[in-house]
Formats: C-alpha cells, sequence, structure tokens
C-alpha cells in the first residue's frame, strides 16, 4: 500500500473512532429521566408528534464504549490502521500456512504407511480404500455420483470399462492432470442427413445393436476415413486417445438413436479437471487404488 | 382551492398502493424459487425460469420495488406533515413515481431474460441504472426542497433518517456501477478484481445500512409514535444513534469479504466496525421501544402497534446477530451458509416488511379519508401469519445453516472430509420444506393484506387535506 494511503487510512479510522466516543461523551452529560410535559424538548410537528429528552440507557453507552474499546484493541493486536501489522504478527496467509503445516504434521505419517505400499497391495488394502472412498466422496461425487456410476457425460467408474487405460500410471494421470475428449463435429463431413443416418446405424451395428444392413455398411469407408484415428478401423478403440470403445455396451453419452446423431452432429467435449495441486501425490495414489478396486473388486 | 394548501397526497396514495403490489409480487417469486430448490424441475425448463434468474428478480422486487415503494410513499408523506407545506414540485414528484414503476418493470423484464451485470442488488444494466440515477436525484431535489420549505424551524428526526437514506443511496448507486457499455444490454464495470469486489461490498452493505435500516428507521420514528401517541422517548439518544449509525455503517462492506483476497487491513475494518455498529443500532430500537413503553395496554387492541413492535424485536434481533456474523471465526461457519438467508429475512421480512406493513396500516385511512382499515381484526390476522412465517422461515435457516457450516468443516481422523457436498445439501431438504411453509404462511398474510387495502380505499373517496399550520 502506497504510504499516501497508508496514512489516510490510518487517520480515518482513529478519526471515526473519535468521533464515536465523542459523541458517547456528549450523551453521558444529561439530566435525569423525564416523564412529565413539561420535560418535553418544545418542538411539535404535525399536530402531535413531540419527544421527550431521556438520558439514554446507561448500558447502551456502556456497550458501545465496550464496543469502541475492544475494537481499538483489536487493531493495536491485528493489522488494522494503516500499513501497522499489529502486535501479533498476525495475517491470513501465515495462519493458511500454520494451519496447513499443523494438518501436514498430523495426517502425515498415516498417508506415508500408504505410500510404502505398491498399487495392486494398496487397492486391496481396507484401509486405504476407506481412505480412498472418503476423498472420492469429496473430490469425485459432484460428476461421478456418489456411488461412482457416473450419468450421461460422466464416466461410470465401477464398470470396468477404461477410456484411458487401468493402468497405474494411467489413473494417476488422469487424476492429477485431467483429460479433455473431445469427439469433434462431423455434420459437414458426413454430407447431409443420409449420410449421418447411415453412420449413425453402423456405429449402432458395431456393437450389434441393429443388424448391419446395407445401408449402414455404405458408411464403414466413411468411418475408416474420419473415426478410425480415435476409435480404430474396427471402433475398439484406443485408449491412448481417450477414443471410446464403439463395440461393447457402455455408452457415455447414451445408446439411442437421438444421443448417437448428436454426438456426431454436434460433437462432445468431455472434460475432467486436474486435481494434481488439490491432491499431491500421496493422496493421488490411494484414491487412483480406489478408483482402480471398484472395477477389480475381490 | 388553492393547491399549495393542501398536502400532495397523489403521489403517496400511488406509491402506497405500489408497495402492496409490488409486495405480493416479490414474495410469490421469494416462495417460488424457495420451492424450485426443493424441486428443480419447476424451472420447466425455461430459462426465464430457472432459479439464476428469478433470484435476481426476487431481491430487486422486493427491496427496490417493494421496500422502494415504501419509502416514497412514507418519506413524501412524513416530510410534508413534519415540514408543514405541500411536497415541492407537483410534476417531479409524479416523474419519481412514473420513474420508479419504470425501473420495477425493466428490472421484471431484464432479469428474466438474463441481461444483468452479475452484482448482487445491482444486477440492473447500465441503461436502467441511468434511469435510477435520475429519478433517484429528483427524488432528492422534491425531498430536500420541501424540507427547504419547511414552516417549522426544527427538522423532524424521520427526516434525517430519509435525508441520509437518499443522499447516500445516490452516492453507492452511481460509484458501484460506473461501468463502459459495451452494448445495449452489456456493460463491463471499470473496477477490476479484488477491488471490484470491495466497491460491489461497500455497496451492498450500506444498500442494507441505508435502504433497508436508515429508511425504515425514518419511517419507524414517525409512524411509532404516531400510532401509541406517544412522544419519541429520547431526542438525545436520536441524536447520538444518527450521527454513529451514518459514520459507522459506512465500513463495515469488508465483512462481506473475509478470508478472500481482500488485504488483511480491510478485513480487520469490516469487522471491528461492524462491532461498533451494534450499539448505534439498538439506539433506533430503543427509542421505538420506550415510545411505545407507557402504550403496552394499547396491544391488545391495535395489531398496527403489535406489527411495529415485533419489526423493533426483529431489528434489534437482527442488528445483533449482523456483528456477531462478522467475527471472523464466526464468519468463518456462517459466510456461504443458509445461516446468512435466515440473517437477511429476520431483516427483511421481520424489521423491514413488518415495519412496512404497520406503516401502511396506519397510512392507508388517513389518504382515503376513513377513520380506520376497513378490517382491524384482518389486520390482526395478517399479523400473525407475518409473525409464524417469518419464525418459520429464520428458525429453519439458523438450523440449516449451522448444520451446513458444521457439516462443510468436518473432517475425519484422516484428514478427508466427512461429508461430501451432496450430503450437506441432502441435509437442508427438511429445512428447506419449512422454509418453504414460512414463505407461503407470510404471502398468504400478504393476500389477506391486499383483500383489506381494496376494501378500505374503495369504499370512499380520497379528499385533498388542508396544510395544517404549524404549532
Amino acid at each position: 500500500m502506497a504510504a499516501f494511503w497508508a496514512w489516510f487510512v490510518a487517520v480515518g479510522t482513529i478519526a471515526f473512532v473519535i468521533w464515536c466516543v465523542w459523541l458517547i461523551s456528549w450523551a453521558s452529560k444529561q439530566g435525569p429521566q423525564n416523564k412529565q410535559d413539561e420535560d418535553l424538548v418544545g418542538h411539535k410537528w404535525d399536530g402531535d408528534l413531540e419527544e421527550w429528552n431521556n438520558p439514554a440507557p446507561k448500558w447502551w453507552l456502556y456497550l458501545y464504549f465496550i464496543t469502541i474499546a475492544w475494537a481499538v484493541g483489536y487493531m493495536i493486536v491485528y493489522p488494522g490502521i494503516g500499513a501497522f501489522d499489529g502486535v501479533a504478527g498476525w495475517s491470513q496467509q501465515g495462519q493458511y500456512e500454520a494451519e496447513m503445516q499443523a494438518a501436514e504434521a498430523r495426517y502425515e505419517p498415516i498417508y506415508a504407511r500408504f505410500a510404502e505400499m505398491d498399487f495392486e497391495t494398496l487397492a486391496k488394502d481396507p484401509d486405504a480404500n476407506k481412505l480412498g472412498k472418503s476423498l472420492f466422496a469429496g473430490y469425485c461425487t459432484t460428476c461421478h455420483g456418489s456411488d461412482a456410476r457416473g450419468a450421461a457425460g460422466y464416466p461410470n467408474l465401477t464398470d470396468n470399462d477404461w477410456l484411458w487405460g487401468k493402468t497405474e500410471a494411467a489413473i494417476t494421470t488422469t487424476i492429477q492432470q485431467g483429460r479433455n475428449s473431445i469427439m469433434p463435429n462431423l455434420s459437414a463431413a458426413l454430407g447431409g442427413d443420409a449420410g449421418i443416418d447411415n453412420m449413425v446405424s453402423y456405429v449402432q451395428s458395431l456393437s450389434g445393436a441393429v443388424a448391419a444392413d446395407e445401408a449402414a455398411m455404405s458408411a464403414q469407408p466413411m468411418f475408416v476415413a474420419l473415426c478410425s484415428a480415435c476409435h480404430m478401423a474396427d471402433g475398439s478403440g484406443n485408449q491412448l486417445l481417450g477414443g471410446p470403445n464403439l463395440t461393447d455396451d457402455v455408452w457415455l453419452y447414451g445408446s439411442s438413436t437421438d444421443a448417437i446423431r448428436t454426438t456426431i452432429v454436434q460433437g462432445r467435449n468431455g472434460v475432467m479437471p486436474a486435481h494434481g495441486q488439490l491432491l499431491g501425490d500421496k493422496r493421488t495414489k490411494i484414491l487412483a487404488a480406489y478408483v482402480y478396486s471398484m472395477s477389480n473388486a475381490e | 382551492m388553492d393547491t399549495t394548501a393542501t398536502y400532495n397526497d397523489t403521489v403517496v396514495r400511488q406509491f402506497t398502493i405500489m408497495t402492496v403490489v409490488w409486495g405480493i409480487v416479490g414474495m410469490l417469486v421469494g416462495v417460488l424459487i424457495a420451492a424450485q430448490l426443493m424441486w428443480p424441475q419447476l424451472n420447466f425448463d425455461l430459462p426465464f425460469l430457472t432459479y439464476s434468474r428469478l433470484r435476481p428478480l426476487h431481491t430487486n422486487a422486493v427491496i427496490f420495488a417493494f421496500g422502494g415503494s415504501a419509502l416514497f410513499a412514507t418519506s413524501y408523506y412524513v416530510v410534508q406533515r413534519t415540514c408543514h407545506v405541500r411536497l415541492a414540485f407537483n410534476k417531479l414528484a409524479a416523474f419519481t413515481f412514473w420513474g420508479w414503476q419504470a425501473i420495477i418493470v425493466l428490472a421484471a423484464v431484464t432479469l428474466p431474460l438474463g441481461i444483468t451485470q452479475g452484482k448482487e442488488y445491482a444486477e440492473l444494466e447500465w441503461p436502467i441504472d441511468l434511469l435510477i440515477a435520475v429519478v433517484w436525484v429528483a427524488y432528492a431535489v422534491v425531498f430536500f426542497s420541501t424540507i427547504g420549505m419547511r414552516r417549522i424551524k426544527h427538522i423532524y428526526v424521520a427526516n434525517w433518517f430519509y435525508g441520509a437514506f437518499i443522499i447516500t443511496v445516490a452516492v453507492l448507486h452511481i460509484f458501484n456501477n460506473l461501468a463502459v457499455p459495451v452494448s445495449l444490454t452489456k456493460s463491463y464495470t471499470i473496477y477490476t478484481g479484488v477491488v471490484d469486489g470491495m466497491m460491489q461490498w461497500w455497496y451492498g452493505h450500506n444498500a442494507v445500512g441505508f435502504f433497508l435500516t436508515a429508511g425504515f428507521l425514518g419511517m419507524m420514528y414517525y409512524f411509532v409514535p404516531k400510532q401509541a401517541g406517544r412522544p419519541v422517548y429520547s431526542y438525545r439518544l436520536s441524536v447520538v444513534h444518527f450521527w454513529s449509525l451514518i459514520a459507522v455503517y459506512m465500513w463495515a462492506g469488508p465483512h462481506h469479504l473475509h478470508y478472500t483476497s481482500l488485504p488483511d487491513w480491510a478485513q480487520t475494518l469490516g469487522m471491528v466496525f461492524s462491532i461498533v455498529l451494534l450499539a448505534p443500532s439498538w439506539g433506533g430500537m430503543i427509542n421505538g421501544i420506550m415510545t411505545l413503553s407507557g402504550a403496552w395496554h394499547k396491544l391488545r387492541s391495535d395489531p398496527i402497534l403489535k406489527f411495529m413492535i415485533v419489526a423493533l424485536s426483529f431489528y434489534g434481533m437482527s442488528t445483533f446477530e449482523g456483528p456477531m456474523m462478522s467475527i471472523k471465526t464466526v464468519n468463518a461457519l456462517s459466510h456461504y451458509t443458509e445461516w446468512t438467508i435466515g440473517h437477511v429475512h429476520s431483516g427483511a421480512l421481520g424489521w423491514v416488511a413488518m415495519m412496512t406493513i404497520g406503516s401502511v396500516y396506519s397510512l392507508l385511512p388517513r389518504l382515503y379519508n376513513r377513520d380506520s382499515m376497513h378490517s382491524i381484526k384482518l389486520i390482526d390476522a395478517h399479523f400473525w401469519t407475518s409473525t409464524i412465517g417469518v419464525v418459520l422461515y429464520a428458525v429453519s435457516m439458523w438450523v440449516a445453516g449451522i448444520g451446513e457450516g458444521l457439516m462443510s468443516r468436518a473432517v475425519n481422523a484422516d484428514g478427508t472430509l466427512t461429508y461430501a457436498f451432496i450430503e450437506i445439501l441432502a441435509s437442508k431438504y427438511p429445512y428447506y420444506g419449512m422454509r418453504l411453509v414460512g414463505g407461503l404462511v407470510f404471502f398468504s398474510g400478504m393476500i389477506i393484506m391486499a383483500y383489506n387495502v381494496w376494501r378500505t380505499v374503495s369504499e370512499k373517496k380520497p379528499v385533498p387535506v388542508a396544510v395544517m399550520d404549524p404549532a
């Protein structure tokens, strides 16, 4: 804060405190209780509006004074008067860091034990999974749901179907760095409604949902040209790119004709936000093992 | 008849009737969004019925349409009666009425369309903001010109509060809304980052302090002694708490930004001055309640006084609750929870709405040439619906909010959070239901009021009232 403004704030603060104290002292110099007509102030408005001049209640003046005394004391201890930082040396940044350090010291041993364990063992450890479940409740349920079964557009984490792979490395990357799953809009490339309809049928036929008739098969060359980069030529998907497997019965955005058509015509943009800074390595590992365990329970 | 020899009650009548109308509209929207929090499908998948667009419509409608119309009505009435002159500038006064109604209608159209500045209680876009500024300056000209023409030396205490409210709201509105327009419906604020946040809550908290507190204290200082038929308890107390209140409120805004990127010193000032604000706030409550003291027997027969005493009680309670919530350690629990919603509504329903309702019941018969409202029994019924409604509302939100705060900070032995967001949300459902019931009960009272007002105003023709000579 520039020196001028620091002084501006300090002088203003003190001036207002003095103003309040002056008002109290003015109000405390006053006469007795008045209850007689002659004690009225003597002004009269609108026929019958008058005023007594009773003293302000003592307890009220004390209350007022005590709050001011407390305010002054607080501003001596804590930062408040201009650039003066207060005698306690307190700052909210300092408080945050102290609380984080205390938490670190307290919880570190718990996490240290799990940090030693290998991933597969961790995924089977009941204590680790209990902790993982709590982490999941705090960070993941907003999108993936309390039961981790997801919703349209948010992957089900219990079905052993993996968009980006089921390895420790893949799950850790997903949690820490996040993922962007982009399906581009292909309406123009497919050249009109007939082309789109055929492609929808072809995609449905890949998982056996509909029979691969002539119309559907007519879209196969287009599928190989446009879709195979991510979904592979046979539609089995590519976990390196997060391209979903289209030959199974798992449908992130729905399996209806309308949903598939919307995916093709409008594209999709799935975002998993990065959680590395929030969680750190040790907690990420426990969470990743828990996520892994949900699809690989005994 | 010489027009300067009578009061201008036309504009007062217009604003008073619209107070009731906008109260019903604003609270109906409130009931709808309370229901949407329980059953989100009540937005019917229509963009203009979503919670995000109706919530600012609700707050703007109750604060600026309902509360604003009540403040215009009563300030125009009070300033004439206590200055013993006709309101200055008939046409300008009429302009403030039609201008303010136009602003409300524009708000009711633009907010559901999603046209917003995204600043709480200052959502309206720049063309409407300009109109507000023009109407508000006209309001100030009318009010202060009337004060200037007064035929009595002393300015009555109610006018100090109305005056402070009018001047400060002009300053708040203009500075918080400074923006660069990019189209008719879009602008960008000139403030950046945390400065924008600080400006917004300097505005936001003083909107509470001057619009919802000082203005309504003005209303209290006229209608409470009038209705009780007793002198104001202490002139000296009113002087001290007035000058304290307007000086200290200005500093309280930063308590909305505890533990954010706002510098520590600003957070401290916001907090300590919020604590200092307790006594100045209570000064108004003491003066109001002590004015009623000695007329307690009238509470048995006069439900209007009951409205006023309960309003003052809620005022005292929320002005205790506010400083408490501004303490950082309390705020760390209460902020971003339903407790804040409960606090706001014990102020808005308990204090602002009940003082307004009491004042309107006191005012209407005088405006329509009658001795009293059509039905005193219906006022009493309204009183009980309001009281039960606000208690249900406040209590449910306290419980929900404190539970929410405690659940949000609960941690397991391993340092992980005990509750997922969805579990905390689920825990609030019963209280959302209770709040909805409270809102419905309060709203039902407004329907009773509408009927009573209709019967009162439709039976006799209003007649001009001659300006009273000062005593």
